[in-house]
């Protein structure tokens, strides 16, 4: 074909790999979302990535830029070095809901907190995926994995948690928002939200943290379709679209 | 800044200063002539003046100070900062350490240079804040899980402290290893005279590896995972040739009072070693003659010379500690075929006197000789 032009190709941003996530994951998803604002910001050559434990472990495969593979639930660290030596770099962390809600949520709030200057990309499905589908502190009420075979009983162990809403609390500006990629709609407004935090890193405004409210289909033992619609169904009502806290914004702030 | 210029006579400003500086001070000092950029800490006793140090040091030389959330953050952003190519580095006490174990092991698999110093406290558990050697199986051996190991420099004074921390900095990034400076509370509190003139960075280490964005090359991944078994041992044993050459090229001793034939022979390091030479001397006045090996390397290990000055010796060896006896394996080790050493440690906190280090001494070469 010549002289047509080209209205979708593989950003720079992605290496030509074929795929490992299962069939209907929306994690593929993710990763072109952020390698679209990588290439539509023009920083890819400046930006280093930090890689969670989980299925984005090999996240590194995928990005056609500098990576690091963190340790458990300690991305939001390894992009504190990183980016407080070279304040230059543009940082971000990939994580899931067990990494960075669960065993890295120390990390993660003190990060926010000190206001570090890189982006996180949160995916949350509301299991674990990797490990091969056990109760995250994301899973919902009544939801069942390997490690609460009854439903998650939130007599148990307590109610799933809402990181974007913990983290929108603090006083330190950040930019916190959640998308949702389970149909075309809302992949394209995550990718605004995803691009809006990543511009604040740009502009060396603040912290930012875009979660991702992703499908499982393996997991959660349902075809790809009903995986987008069980995010529909029961995600959002508890997880809610939207801008949670912008840097400009009030929120977080108490009467001193 | 905390320090005393000590002058000595009316030449004083044309000679090389002395300070009177606390172990503490001398390692964040000797760390920022070393080309340390960035320091990442959590306080904990006694070593939280090596912080306190360098939160009003770092910025004035351009650094990075930072106070994490905890041991477990503050290893990890090492990771992160060590991955960008710069010089980094900790410090912290025992049980710290431990919480640092987890990104060691990172660290070594991803091939990292971080420096960290651990002045050692008495454990277990929380212990007690005094000084203690009773860390010495976690340095040597590996803190972390896998296959790795780590140079450990320990220090018996200040100035040495000051030394090692520099050569801390050169090792680690020589052979893109975590470095251990093993201290304790003793050299970590007190103070000494100290020269720190003459401490500088060696010629910088080309680091293709570092994560610094991919503009004008490929892009670089660091990391530690192998789900491939014959890349992974591919991988296991180049790091065990590069710990072989550790063992061949950088063992690091002191022999006091070492000669041809002995009474007895004393291997410590640290505080103890010093304690080790006071009664040495005393002894030396009685006409006994005791040897002093003091590994300044604890890995690796002074094996060569532990055996040759226990060659002859009338009464044998003796390991000394502030411990219940965790060194001794590895002179068990280094003596092989000529026996075993005998012990002698205190821990908990208790520092041995001089005088009882010297009655254990002379007991154990009337025993020898009987």
């Amino acid at each position: 074909m010549t002289g047509g032009e080209v209205v979708f190709s593989r950003p720079e941003s992605l290496r030509r790999t074929p795929t490992h996530y299962c069939p209907g994951c929306t994690h593929g998803t993710a990763h072109r979302l952020v390698a679209e604002v990588l290439d539509e910001l023009g920083i890819r050559e400046r930006t280093v990535g930090v890689a969670p434990v989980g299925c984005a472990v090999f996240a590194y495969n995928y990005f056609n830029c500098d990576f690091l593979e963190a340790a458990h639930g300690r991305a939001p660290a390894f992009a504190t070095g990183v980016k407080r030596v070279r304040p230059e770099l543009i940082v971000f962390t990939y994580q899931g809901d067990g990494d960075l809600a669960s065993i890295g949520l120390a990390e993660i709030l003190h990060a926010a907190n000190r206001g570090e200057k890189f982006t996180v990309v949160f995916v949350n499905n509301a299991i674990y995926g990797m490990t091969g589908g056990q109760m995250a502190p994301t899973t919902l009420p009544g939801q069942v994995t390997t490690t609460c075979p009854g439903g998650r009983d939130v007599e148990q162990v307590g109610y799933p948690l809402r990181v974007a809403e913990l983290l929108a609390t603090l006083r330190t500006p950040g930019y916190i928002a959640r998308g949702s990629l389970h149909g075309p709609e809302s992949i394209i407004a995550s990718k605004r939200l995803v691009r809006r935090a990543f511009e604040h890193q740009v502009a060396g405004t603040c912290f930012g943290l875009v979660e991702l409210l992703s499908t499982c289909p393996t997991n959660w033992g349902l075809t790809p379709m009903a995986a987008c619609q069980w995010v529909v169904d029961r995600m959002i009502p508890y997880y809610p679209l939207g801008e949670l806290k912008r840097p400009e914004s009030a929120t977080g702030q108490v009467a001193s | 800044m905390g320090c005393i210029m000590i002058f000595s006579g009316s030449e004083a400003a044309a000679k090389p200063r002395k300070l009177l500086m606390k172990g503490a001070e001398a390692i964040g000092e000797a760390a920022i002539r070393a080309g340390a950029k960035a320091y990442f800490c959590y306080p904990i006793t006694p070593q939280t003046e090596v912080a306190e140090y360098l939160a009003r040091r770092m910025p004035e030389v351009g650094g990075v100070f930072l106070q994490g959330e905890s041991e477990l953050a503050v290893a990890n952003m090492l990771f992160g900062a060590a991955a960008t190519g710069a010089r980094v580095f900790t410090s912290t006490s025992s049980p710290g350490f431990s919480l640092m174990a987890e990104a060691m092991s990172y660290i070594a698999g991803a091939e990292l240079p971080v420096v960290f110093i651990n002045v050692m406290r008495c454990g277990p558990g929380l212990g007690g804040v005094l000084a203690a050697q009773s860390d010495y199986w976690q340095a040597t051996r590996n803190s972390g899980h896998g296959d790795y190991r780590c140079p450990v420099l320990a220090p018996s004074s200040v100035q040495e402290a000051a030394e090692l921390t520099l050569a801390a900095f050169e090792l680690a990034d020589r052979y893109r290893n975590p470095v251990i400076v093993l201290a304790d509370g003793m050299i970590g509190q007190m103070m000494e005279p100290v020269m720190l003139e003459g401490l500088a960075a060696g010629e910088p280490v080309e680091k293709p590896w570092a994560t610094q964005g991919c503009g004008g090359r490929e892009p670089v991944v660091v990391k530690s995972l192998y789900l491939d078994p014959q890349v992974l041992e591919r991988m296991n044993r180049r790091l065990a040739e590069k710990y072989a050459k550790m063992q061949t090229d950088e063992v690091q001793v002191e022999l006091y009072n070492v000669r041809e034939r002995h009474d007895l022979v004393v291997v410590a390091y640290g505080t103890m070693a010093r304690i080790c030479k006071t009664a040495i001397d005393r002894l030396g006045k009685e006409g006994l003659q005791v040897g002093l090996v003091r590994p300044i390397t604890l890995f690796p290990f002074p094996v060569d010379a532990v055996h040759s000055a226990a060659r002859h010796s009338a009464a044998g060896v003796v390991t000394v500690e502030l411990s219940q006896g965790q060194m001794i394996d590895d002179v068990n080790l280094a003596l092989g075929e000529l026996g075993r050493s005998a012990f002698f440690g205190r821990s908990g906190g208790m520092v041995p006197t001089p005088d009882e280090v010297t009655r254990v001494f002379r007991d154990l070469v009337k025993r020898g000789a009987a």
